[in-house]
C-alpha cells in the first residue's frame, strides 16, 4: 500500500512501522477499523460544535467550511525534532537580523550578497519603517516556518511566513480533539504538549512591550478586522486563550500619546497589539486613507516608541518568493554559519537563463507567484494538462519577474484513515515560532497539513487540504 | 543670514469636530546644508500634542489631536534660523532611507506623456553634464508651466499640472521630480520657507525640489524662481512628493466644512 517513490513516515516498504510510529502501529492493529472510522466522523461533529470553520476565498460565495481532520497523527521523533528546532531557530534569528538591516543600513545589499532590486521591487517594503527599531528589537514575533520532508533526514523549508502565519488554533484544537477521542494513546506514548502555546505567546509578546508602561503587567490586545474575516475564529480564540483583549479598530483611539481601548471604565492603554490586519489597512492616517479596519495614528504612536505592533509592519518582505531563494545567503550573512535547514532550489524567472530552463521543463516544475500565498495562482507541472501548461507558459513569458519555479518535491506521506483502511497522503508541517528579545520558543508540534486527494501535492486548506495532529515525542 | 519666521495655520469649522488627528512636519532641522536652528517653538490652540518623533526621512514630526468639541485649531510656529549660501548643494547625507527609494515614482509624481516629453528634451545636456542637465530641465519646466495660482490644488499630480500648463511652486517641484526620476536621477520634495525681497507677509509656505547628483549629493532646484536655493531658503521637511513632506496632513471624522487661514512672515 505504500508508493516507494515517496517516503512514508509511518510504514516501511517491508510492511512494518518506522520507529517513531511503532507504538502507535501496535495500538492501531488492535483496533476495529469500523470503530475508528466512526470516531473519525465524530471528530467532525466535535469541530462543528466548537465552531472552527474558515472561509474559502476565490469561490463565488465565500462559504464557511470545516477543514477536514484526519485521526491518524503525524509523529516526529525527539531526535528529528531537535534537529528541526536548531534549524528553525537559526533561520528565525537570521530573519530578524535581516529585517533590522533592511530597515537600517542595508549592509547585505552594500556587501553585494543581495541584489538591490529584490528589496526595491518588493511591494511589502514599507518606507515608513526605515530607521525604526521596534521595542525589544524584534520585527517578526510570530513565525510559521513551512517545512516539507522528502526522506529519512531530508527536510526543506518551503516558506518562512514571517508576516502573519495563521492556523495555530488548529494545532491546539487538533490536539484537544485527539486527547478527547484517544486518551489511552497519550498514556502509552510520551507526546509533548502543545497547550502551552497561548501562555508562551502572551509571555513573549509581553517581553516585547515598550519599557514605559506604568502597570505591573503590559496590556496585550488582538486586533481583528472583524467577524467577517476568514480567520476571525482564530483571533477570538487566541485572545481568549492568552487572556488578552479582542479589539476592532472602532474600539481604539489615540489618547495621551498611547493607543487606548474604550471600556466601560473609560480608556485603557494598550502596550502590545497582536494585529491580524494587513499593513496597508493598519493606519488610515499613514497608509490607505480609506481603511475602516485600522487605527488612525497608530504608526505615529509606534514610531514614538509607545506601542509594540506584532508582527512589525513591513515584515512581509521576508515572505517574498524571490527573496526566499536568497535565504541560505541571508542565514550565512547574519549568523556566520551555514544554514542547517535546506532551501528548495529555486529558479528566478526574472533571470533569462532560468526562464528558459523553466519554460523547457514546465511539466516537471512547480511555478509560484513571487508575491502569492495560499496556493493560489500556482502551477504544479506534473499534475497539469497540456492546455494548462501552455496557458501558464504564456503567463510566464508575459511577466517573468512575477514567478519563481522549483522542482516538484517528492513530499513525504503519512497515512490517513479511509473507508478502505490506511492510505498514504502527502503532508507538510508548519511549526509555530515565538520570538522575544534574546529568546526563541518553538512549540513542539505544529500544524500538519495533508493533501486529502490521492496523489495531490497541494496541501493548502483552500485547495482541498486537511489537517492532522502533530506529535513530537519526548526522550 | 538670520531669518525670523512666524507661521500660523488655522483650520476653522462650521460645527464642532468629533475627532481629528493632524500630522505636522513644521519643525526645521539644524545641521544640514549650513542651516542652524537658533530658536524654534510650536504651540497649539484647540489641539493637544500626542507624540513627537523623527520619521523615515528624518523629518521632525508632531502628531496632535483636535480637542473634543473644538471648532478650530491653530498651530503657531516661530523661531530664528541661521542660513548659509551653499548654492543649492545640500550634500550626500540622506539618513537611512536608501537612494533607490527616491528613484521610484509615487502616485503624485508618476510621469505621463507630457512629462516624458519634457524630460526627453533635457536628455542630451544631461548626458554631457548632470548639473547642467538638471538646470536645463528646470528651465524647460518653468517655460512649459508658467507660474499661475488657481489652476491646481494640493492634490494635483505632476502630470495633471504639466498638462494644464500652469501651476504653483508645488507643481513645479513635483514636475521636476517626476522628470528627473524618469531620467534615472533620485529626486525629492522639500517644503520650507523663502525670504522675499519685496514683502514680509506671505500667503503660503514654499516648496522646491532636490535632485541627487553623483559627486555632489542632493542639490536644490527652485523652478518657480529659476534658482538653486541660497541663504534665503529654510528647509523644513523632505519626502518623495508633496504629500510626504506636507506641513500638515490630517484625518477627520464628520462632515464639518473646513476653512484654512495661513499667516506667514519671513524676515531678516
Amino acid at each position: 500500500m505504500t508508493d516507494n517513490r515517496f517516503f512514508d513516515e509511518m510504514l516501511t516498504g517491508a510492511g512494518g512501522a518506522r520507529v517513531p510510529y511503532s507504538e502507535y502501529a501496535k495500538w492501531f492493529s488492535g483496533e476495529d477499523p469500523k470503530v475508528l472510522l466512526k470516531k473519525s466522523n465524530e471528530a467532525e461533529t466535535f469541530f462543528r460544535r466548537i465552531g472552527i470553520t474558515f472561509n474559502v476565498y476565490g469561490q463565488k460565495e465565500a462559504q464557511e467550511r470545516l477543514i477536514p481532520f484526519d485521526i491518524v497523527p503525524r509523529i516526529i521523533a525527539a531526535r528529528e525534532w531537535r534537529q528541526l528546532e536548531k534549524g528553525i531557530e537559526q533561520r528565525v534569528r537570521a530573519l530578524n537580523a535581516f529585517l533590522a538591516d533592511i530597515y537600517h543600513r542595508q549592509e547585505i545589499i552594500k556587501s553585494g550578497r543581495l541584489p538591490e532590486h529584490i528589496i526595491s521591487r518588493n511591494d511589502a517594503f514599507l518606507p515608513q519603517m526605515v530607521g525604526m527599531t521596534p521595542p525589544g528589537g524584534v520585527y517578526t514575533h510570530i513565525v510559521g516556518t513551512d517545512l516539507v520532508r522528502t526522506g529519512e533526514n531530508e527536510f526543506y523549508v518551503l516558506e518562512d511566513n514571517a508576516r502573519t502565519p495563521s492556523g495555530v488554533s488548529y494545532m491546539l484544537e487538533n490536539r484537544e480533539t485527539m486527547l478527547q477521542m484517544f486518551p489511552e494513546l497519550f498514556t502509552k506514548m510520551k507526546v509533548r504538549p502543545v497547550s502551552g502555546y497561548p501562555a508562551e505567546l502572551r509571555r513573549s509578546l509581553s517581553e516585547c512591550a515598550p519599557p514605559n508602561f506604568d502597570r505591573a503587567k503590559p496590556r496585550v490586545a488582538v486586533l481583528t478586522p472583524g467577524i467577517h474575516n476568514s480567520a476571525y475564529f482564530e483571533h477570538s480564540f487566541l485572545a481568549d486563550q492568552m487572556g488578552a483583549e479582542l479589539v476592532e479598530a472602532g474600539d481604539l483611539r489615540v489618547v495621551d500619546g498611547k493607543v487606548q481601548m474604550r471600556t466601560t471604565m473609560g480608556y485603557k492603554p494598550i502596550d502590545v497589539i497582536y494585529r491580524r490586519v494587513d499593513d496597508d489597512f493598519l493606519d488610515p492616517l499613514s497608509f490607505n486613507p480609506d481603511s475602516m479596519l485600522g487605527v488612525p495614528g497608530i504608526m505615529d504612536v509606534y514610531r514614538a516608541g509607545n506601542i509594540t505592533i506584532a508582527n512589525a509592519p513591513g515584515t512581509g518582505i521576508a515572505d517574498d518568493k524571490a527573496l526566499y531563494s536568497y535565504m541560505p545567503d541571508i542565514v550565512e550573512f547574519y549568523t556566520g554559519e551555514k544554514a542547517i535547514l535546506k532551501n528548495v532550489p529555486t529558479w528566478r524567472c526574472s533571470e533569462p537563463d532560468s526562464l528558459q530552463y523553466v519554460l523547457d521543463n514546465l511539466d516537471e516544475l512547480v511555478v509560484k507567484e513571487v508575491h502569492g500565498s495560499g496556493g493560489y495562482g500556482m502551477l504544479v507541472g506534473p499534475a497539469a494538462s497540456k492546455k494548462e501548461l501552455a496557458e501558464f507558459g504564456a503567463k510566464l513569458r508575459a511577466k517573468p519577474d512575477n514567478y519563481v519555479a522549483q522542482p516538484t518535491l517528492a513530499l513525504s506521506t503519512v497515512p490517513i484513515m479511509t473507508k478502505k483502511g490506511l492510505a498514504p497522503r502527502h503532508v507538510d508541517l508548519r511549526p509555530y515560532v515565538l520570538v522575544a528579545p534574546g529568546r526563541v520558543h518553538i512549540t513542539p508540534g505544529g500544524l500538519t497539513r495533508v493533501a486529502l486527494k490521492e496523489g495531490s501535492l497541494v496541501v493548502n486548506s483552500s485547495q482541498g487540504g486537511g489537517t492532522k495532529d502533530t506529535w513530537v515525542l519526548g526522550d | 543670514m538670520r531669518l525670523k519666521i512666524s507661521h500660523t495655520t488655522t483650520y476653522a469649522y462650521d460645527r464642532p469636530v468629533d475627532y481629528a488627528l493632524l500630522q505636522l512636519r513644521l519643525t526645521p532641522r539644524g545641521g544640514v546644508a549650513g542651516q542652524n536652528v537658533i530658536s524654534w517653538s510650536t504651540r497649539y490652540e484647540g489641539a493637544t500634542l500626542q507624540v513627537a518623533y523623527e520619521d523615515h526621512f528624518r523629518n521632525a514630526v508632531e502628531m496632535v489631536q483636535m480637542d473634543e468639541g473644538s471648532q478650530s485649531v491653530s498651530i503657531h510656529c516661530s523661531g530664528e534660523i541661521e542660513t548659509e549660501d551653499r548654492t543649492g548643494v545640500v550634500g550626500p547625507g540622506c539618513g537611512l532611507a536608501p537612494l533607490w527609494l527616491y528613484r521610484q515614482p509615487t502616485k503624485a509624481t508618476t510621469p505621463g506623456p507630457v512629462i516624458r516629453k519634457l524630460a526627453a528634451g533635457a536628455k542630451d545636456t544631461l548626458a554631457e553634464n548632470a548639473l547642467s542637465g538638471v538646470h536645463d530641465l528646470s528651465a524647460r519646466v518653468a517655460e512649459a508651466v508658467p507660474y499661475a495660482k488657481g489652476t491646481t490644488h494640493v492634490a494635483t499630480s505632476a502630470e495633471e499640472a504639466a498638462s494644464a500648463g500652469q501651476g504653483v511652486c508645488q507643481d513645479h517641484a513635483q514636475i521636476l521630480i517626476s522628470a528627473a526620476r524618469h531620467l534615472g536621477l533620485p529626486a525629492r520634495y522639500v517644503s520650507g520657507y523663502l525670504l522675499l525681497s519685496d514683502r514680509i507677509d506671505q500667503e503660503a509656505a514654499h516648496g522646491w525640489a532636490e535632485v541627487w547628483l553623483e559627486g555632489l549629493g542632493w542639490v536644490g532646484f527652485d523652478v518657480s524662481n529659476a534658482i538653486c536655493p541660497d541663504d534665503r531658503y529654510v528647509r523644513v521637511a523632505v519626502g518623495r512628493d508633496y504629500s510626504e513632506a506636507a506641513p500638515v496632513h490630517g484625518l477627520r471624522q464628520g462632515d464639518a466644512s473646513e476653512e484654512l487661514c495661513v499667516s506667514l512672515q519671513v524676515q531678516q
